[in-house]
């Protein structure tokens, strides 16, 4: 009986190992050929840090970095802002109204983005005509708003509704005006949504290549958009230190959001006693 | 003792179009304890929450120490609201929600310690400041809630069915904390509840609530002892309620027997409904009385047995520390002040309606259409229909005749008597079944037995 179990446990430790190697593997070989000394992609010559060096000298992606930083955080800020104050407004419509908006709010999110994009594209094209519109820093930060938006009202509006109606009353009762009772008693109830919705509308920011690819124009580029145009033209070793500071990067955050939501995971069960 | 703090005139509120409160007019005096009691849906909550401020009533007006309330939110009003769930804000310490109030309005910290930390005390919570509001037991997350809103000193406490989610002991003990509060404080309570004992306990003042419409306001004496009608003696406590008829002043006919009474001013043989709380009746020799019958069930309830005896086919609950045995038979006596005479919740004894003949051999009444052969009455016709309570039985809705809305019902000793809306008509029925009152049921018509007469013109009452 064991033996049996004990090979079968052999058997599914190899297939996991399998599944990870498939997973891994190939973020492996850029971080490994990342610190290689010649430009070979088949070939490990010798240990570099030459690669990382000269990335932080180029300008061309060091500024495509902080302008996707820039963007990333402004939108995210503007979103999470109208979203929170559109999901306030929809928590509060009558149901067949809600159910309205709601559809029109998942559209942009099962809407293919490449669809999203050249729609854009061709929004900005024609209101270039009306109002001297540039492609640009604006259209690109105007995109991404659109498309982070749905993510934070999605994730502040099962909060509102999960919320006790009856503690924005409360506040009324106890003296706040409409607005002081939102500020004081509602916010904070559903800031746990809406720093998600933030943190969710700042990575898929961080993150997209093709909405921006068809809005960025030639003067404004993010990371994503630079990467690709570099790589057309032939891979640059300097492509693959950037890629693993930014998996490292992400790695770490992803390492410390766990240890923290466990912490309070552990929190909330000791509160419970 | 006369100074009335808050006036009700005349209101109307609407819900879905459907009338929750129907021309409610009443006054609440200055450090009273005024509890609204009524079934779920009768509008309690509703006026209280139009006191409150969260509600503005369609028409009618509500008075506030003799200003006018209706428009002014409820940050703006004097009053202060335990809510039924508590409400208490979950990112707060206790300290903070009951000081959440007073910070609002900016009051000096020394001043908001104190009086926190008085009220705390006031709430037996001194020592609980720093606590997190989802610690606490639930009695003691109610008692955060009443201190929350008593800090800020209201003029009026309102109180939306506050003992709820609390099982029976700390219920109890909460109402005799309650009490002591309002009466060390001195400030007026309005209290909605649909537990009628709780209302008795507390009350200076009960207001007996039913479909948006006041039944009876008094004291928990006068409730219990002097209900106005069938409604409010079934409500409130046990009762045997049965239909008489008044031979004359101080003396009623029922149950097949003739018995004296201490009701006057009613019409000779006028039709009432009578009282009779189970603790009201005893036992005798049955060689003694005219009120004979077989006891058909023995519970013990602890402090006394609670026999259920059939006199003349009707049934007789009756509380007694002497308990008999099933099968038994019996004497009964009330003395005359413990039969409490009451008027009719429905005017007539049959239904009254107007109808119309709509086409050959067919009459139509209150949206409902049936056929009679031989009718030998023209189309366009106005007839007037006579409709026997046992003639209407209440059926599932997909084989009615029509869907109406459940008024009341009140068990007369014998079946349930119904109080039926159809079409904004009040219609009476007789049923051997329970049903959940202030719903949708559906009836069916026994169309055969309805009597068809010449139309008698409006308002005719049967009379």
């Amino acid at each position: 009986m064991t033996k049996v179990k004990k090979k079968r446990r052999v058997g599914s430790n190899l297939y996991l190992g399998l599944v990870f190697l498939f997973l891994y593997l190939p973020i492996i070989v850029m971080m490994v050929f990342s610190f290689n000394e010649s430009k070979s992609r088949a070939n490990f010559t010798g240990f570099t840090f030459k690669w990382y060096a000269d990335l932080f000298e180029n300008d061309l992606i060091m500024n495509s970095f902080w302008n996707t930083i820039l963007i990333a955080v402004l939108s995210s800020v503007i979103a999470t802002i109208l979203g929170t104050l559109a999901a306030i407004g929809i928590s509060n419509m009558k149901k067949a109204a809600r159910k309205t908006v709601m559809n029109g709010t998942y559209l942009p999110i099962i809407n293919p983005e490449i669809v999203t994009g050249v729609s854009l594209c061709l929004l900005f094209v024609s209101l270039a005509g009306f109002f001297g519109l540039q492609f640009g820093f604006t259209t690109v930060l105007i995109a991404h708003i659109t498309f982070v938006l749905p993510y934070v009202i999605l994730n502040v509006l099962p909060k509102l509704r999960q919320m006790d109606k009856s503690i924005y009353e409360a506040a009324l009762d106890l003296g706040c005006n409409p607005w002081k009772a939102y500020w004081k008693v509602v916010l904070p109830e559903i800031m746990p949504g809406i720093f998600a919705g933030f943190l969710m509308s700042f990575t898929y920011s961080l993150d997209d290549f093709i909405i921006t690819y068809f809005v960025s124009g030639s003067g404004f580029q993010t990371l994503p958009v630079t990467i690709y145009g570099m790589v057309r033209k032939k891979v640059n070793p300097q492509i693959n230190a950037l890629s693993t500071i930014l998996f490292v990067v992400v790695l770490l955050l992803l390492v410390l959001m766990n240890i923290k939501s466990a912490k309070s995971a552990k929190k909330a069960k000791e509160k419970n006693y | 003792m006369n100074d009335v703090l808050i006036d009700l005139k005349n209101l109307t509120f609407l819900y879905d179009g459907e009338k929750v409160l129907d021309d409610l007019s009443l006054q609440i005096r200055d450090k009273e304890f005024v509890t609204l009691l009524g079934p779920s849906g009768c509008g309690k909550t509703t006026t209280l929450r139009i006191i409150g401020g969260f509600l503005t009533p369609h028409s009618g007006d509500v008075f506030f120490d003799g200003k006018r309330m209706n428009d002014i939110p409820p940050h703006k009003r004097e009053v202060n609201t335990v809510f039924q769930r508590y409400a208490l804000f979950p990112h707060l310490n206790v300290y903070d929600n009951v000081a959440f109030g007073l910070k609002v309005k900016k009051l000096p910290k020394a001043e908001i310690h104190k009086r926190v930390t008085e009220m705390l005390e006031t709430v037996n919570l001194g020592g609980f400041e720093k606590r997190n509001v989802s610690q606490l037991s639930g009695g003691q997350q109610q008692r955060v809630a009443i201190a929350r809103a008593l800090v800020n000193y209201p003029k009026v406490l309102l109180l939306d069915e506050p003992l709820g989610a609390l099982d029976l002991k700390l219920r109890k003990e909460m109402q005799l904390e309650l009490k002591r509060i309002q009466q060390q404080l001195e400030i007026t309570f309005v209290y909605v509840t649909h537990d009628q004992e709780e209302a008795l306990t507390m009350s200076d003042t009960v207001v007996v609530m039913q479909d948006g419409v006041i039944q009876q306001v008094g004291s928990p004496q006068d409730i219990y002892n002097e209900p106005q009608n069938a409604f409010v003696a079934d409500f409130i406590g046990e009762s045997n309620i049965y239909d008489g008829i008044m031979l004359k002043d101080c003396l009623v006919k029922f149950a097949g027997v003739i018995l004296p009474c201490v009701d006057k001013g009613f019409r000779r043989n006028q039709p009432v409904d009578l009282v009779i709380r189970p603790e009201d009746i005893k036992f005798v020799d049955p060689a003694e009385t005219d009120l004979t019958g077989t006891v058909t069930s023995v519970i013990f309830k602890g402090v006394h047995y609670e026999m259920e005896v059939m006199v003349n086919d009707l049934l007789w609950v009756v509380h007694s520390t002497a308990a008999k045995t099933v099968g038994e038979t019996v004497g009964l006596a009330v003395d005359p002040f413990d039969i409490h005479i009451m008027e009719k919740m429905f005017a007539t004894d049959k239904n009254y309606v107007d109808g119309e003949v709509v086409e050959e051999n067919t009459v139509e009444f209150l949206g409902v259409q049936f056929e009679r052969e031989n009718l030998g009455l023209p189309v366009g016709e106005k007839v007037s229909l006579v409709i026997d309570p046992e003639d209407i039985e209440v059926v599932s809705e997909d084989i009615s005749d029509a869907t109406v809305y459940l008024e009341s019902l009140i068990y007369k000793g014998a079946y349930n008597e119904l109080i039926i809306w159809l079409n904004e008509t009040e219609l009476i029925l007789h049923s051997q079944n329970d049903e959940q009152v202030a719903t949708d049921i559906g009836v069916k018509f026994d169309f055969d037995k309805i009597e068809i007469k010449p139309f008698a013109g409006d308002g005719e009452a049967g009379e």
